[in-house]
């Protein structure tokens, strides 16, 4: 070919430009918008990101960011909500241009994760401790020995039943798993199914195994115990039986409260932030904490909720007001208000009696949330290896692909 | 250079450009980031150490990559063949003059234009095992006597997941066909006509003949978008029950972004990307093939 030498030299020179202008375009955008590393510097404004992206809950945190920023000194605080799936991937790409925020929300399971990038600055380089706080919360947000969040509010899940149904029906709310089986067993006519949980392939599904899993003393670095196994078991029993519908391995945590809204779920392991729909549905529901295999045992569920963090960027006094701002977020009356607001509980121990005074609805929540046990708590970072082991595990046993002996083996469990 | 050349230049860079950014950078960035360390912590330190094949062995010798290939193919092979096979009987039918038969047509559209994540989600609801309207309805029938366990059941969930993708694929191939069938001259059929090709005949020694080149280039698009499928996998069952539904685009967005091993996803796609290759090879090949003819 002839044109051959000068297509190249051509297609060089347009190589040599293509590379030129993302080098041209990296400068532009290079410089930091802030440069002082100057702790005594005066600070105006602080960038949040979190993913508190629906009303009111968008509305209310930002009025109580925009409150302490004032209480500390800061004139403006940027708030910014991206919805919750997206967070991680928004704040991977802030990291790789360096434009975190100076105040950052984590949802309690990540944060160890990004603590473990070198991404967040230990809390006590800034004089915070979580003193009082109950120990999930502090767990999850504890990575090598350093405190690098501050949740100011927690939930969990625990046993939601329908009160004139189980009247009705003559049964009390399950203490044992054995109640628990026979009163669903009993819940069960029709097109009405007597419990219902969540059994779905992902980190939902598995954190809504943690309850039966952890309260029998199983343990997530010992997924071939026979207290996991038996922990499967119960899974396997209330399905098996026909007291819970085979679709829970493919419902959701939304799709199991709508079940219980449409009374085709007589009880349901669900969460506080299901609440508002239950009150607008006008069910007439209690709550009870997770039931216990055997006497003695401690019902213990998964710790949810976000934590605030202050990420590591280039200005130490920018960092130093975001934390006074992550700690006035965490004031007893602010902990207690985004409670109220949130349906969820206050983290600081203390708080609980006043809580329980103003929130009667949530009373049921008070002692799980004081006893839930965070996912990261042993594994940190290591954690989403073994969920995914949980979930494959679980759902290969409900689906009869293999026995709850030895399905977290099979899923992979070393 | 003179001014021409200039000129031709400058046509060409905004082209060049789009490759070189849209299409050459993620490729090289994805091909490079399958051997390399490349996890969370390597958008915070920009670090990714280079481990060679070890993400191509990891993700191989995971339990569940023998199925996702295998649903892969069956996932692929079953959505082709359906989606073509009703593709083609529905444009040869709307080839015929009707009345409403425009109407009829842009309502067969439809699926194409509904987002992916409401269409998996009405279907979802529509597969449920007790209340949804398939089991319902085909109880009340009297066709079944237990409800079927569409999304829930290893063994019958691939082959809902295929319903509902295929039931998504048959605007594509109807729209393609039918336009295809535009282009074949009537000429043609009324001279087979005097020959006696009617009928079965006439598909066969024309309509399939003149179709070749549509039909070849919608089979390989086909391919590789369904080779490619998440959403709706992913709207439908996640992967379960127990990995019933996995594929290789699924595992990986999963090691991607969910367990945020972004250098397994990367080895995962690319395997992806070379069976795409290996399609598109021989659609090139078919092609030349027939442009010597």
């Amino acid at each position: 070919m002839s044109h051959g030498n000068k297509n190249r030299k051509r297609l060089g020179a347009t190589a040599a430009l293509a590379v030129l202008v993302p080098l041209a375009l990296a400068a532009c955008s290079g410089s930091d918008e802030d440069g002082g590393g100057d702790a005594s510097a005066a600070v105006d404004s602080l960038t949040v990101l979190d993913y508190y992206n629906d009303e009111p809950a968008k509305t209310q945190i930002g009025d109580m960011l925009s409150a302490c920023g004032t209480s500390i000194g800061v004139a403006k605080v940027d708030h910014q909500s991206v919805p919750g799936p997206t967070l991680i991937q928004k704040v991977l790409q802030q990291a790789s241009s360096k434009t975190m925020p100076d105040v950052l929300m984590l949802d309690n399971p990540d944060i160890q994760q990004i603590a473990a990038t070198g991404a967040l600055a230990p809390l006590s380089d800034f004089g915070l401790n979580a003193d009082g706080f109950a120990k999930g919360p502090v767990a999850a947000a504890t990575y090598q020995d350093k405190l690098y969040a501050l949740q100011p509010g927690a939930n969990t899940i625990a046993i939601y039943y329908n009160k004139d149904i189980l009247s009705a029906a003559g049964v009390e709310p399950p203490k044992t798993w054995d109640e628990l089986k026979t009163a669903a067993k009993k819940l069960t006519k029709g097109s009405q199914y007597g419990f219902a949980f969540n059994a779905t392939a992902d980190y939902e599904g598995a954190w809504q195994f943690l309850p039966p899993m952890w309260t029998n003393g199983g343990d997530e670095t010992q997924l071939k115990s026979p207290q996991v196994a038996q922990a499967l078991q119960l899974w396997k029993d209330l399905v098996d039986s026909g007291s819970a519908s085979k679709s829970v391995i493919n419902w959701s945590q939304a799709d199991v409260n709508d079940q219980f809204i449409a009374k085709k779920a007589a009880m349901m392991l669900n969460g506080p932030w299901q609440t508002p729909n239950l009150v607008k549905a006008k069910i007439n529901y209690g709550v009870v904490p997770f039931p216990v295999n055997q006497a003695g045992q401690t019902s213990t569920a998964p710790l949810g909720g976000e934590a605030w963090t202050v990420p590591l960027t280039s200005s130490e006094a920018k960092m130093k007001k975001a934390a006074e701002l992550v700690a006035c977020m965490n004031t007893d009356e602010n902990q207690l208000k985004r409670a109220k607001e949130g349906g969820i509980v206050p983290t600081k121990l203390a708080l609980a009696d006043k809580y329980k005074a103003e929130n009667p609805t949530m009373v049921g929540f008070v002692e799980p949330v004081a006893n839930a046990r965070s996912r990261t708590g042993k594994l940190g970072d290591k954690w989403p290896d073994q969920a995914k082991i949980i979930y494959t595990g679980m759902q290969q046993v409900l689906t009869g692909q293999a026995a709850p002996a030895d399905a977290m083996a099979k899923a992979g469990a070393s | 250079m003179r001014k021409e050349a200039i000129a031709k230049v400058l046509f060409v860079v905004p082209a060049a450009l789009a490759i070189v950014f849209l299409f050459g950078y993620p490729v090289v960035k994805n091909a490079v980031m399958s051997f390399q360390d490349y996890g969370l912590r390597t958008f915070f330190t920009g670090r990714a150490d280079w481990i060679g094949l070890d993400n191509y062995v990891t993700v191989m010798n995971e339990n569940v990559f023998g199925k996702a290939v295998l649903n892969t193919a069956l996932f692929t092979v079953g959505s082709i063949v359906g989606q073509f096979v009703i593709g083609m009987l529905l444009a040869l039918f709307f080839k015929k003059n009707f009345p409403l038969n425009g109407v009829l047509r842009a309502l067969f559209l439809l699926p194409w234009l509904l987002p992916l994540i409401v269409g998996s989600a009405a279907w979802r609801a529509i597969l449920e095992q007790d209340s949804g309207i398939v089991n319902v309805m085909l109880r009340n029938l009297g066709i079944i006597d237990t409800p079927i366990p569409w999304l829930t059941s290893p063994d019958v969930a691939l082959i809902a997941v295929i319903l509902v993708n295929i039931w998504l694929g048959i605007p594509f191939n109807l729209t393609l066909l039918y336009s295809g069938l535009q282009d074949i001259p009537d000429e043609l059929y009324e001279a087979g006509a005097l020959d006696g090709a009617n009928g079965w005949k006439a598909f066969w020694y024309i309509t399939w003949p003149q179709l070749r080149a549509v039909v070849s280039i919608t089979l390989m698009l086909g391919v590789i978008y369904t080779l490619k499928v998440l959403d709706i996998i992913l709207g439908l069952t996640k992967g379960g029950p127990a990995d019933a539904t996995q594929t290789i685009a699924l595992q990986s967005y999963q090691h991607s972004f969910v367990q945020f091993k972004f250098g397994q996803g990367a080895a995962l796609s690319n395997i992806l990307i070379v069976i795409s290759l290996v399609f598109a090879v021989v659609y090139l090949r078919v092609n030349r093939r027939r442009i010597d003819e």
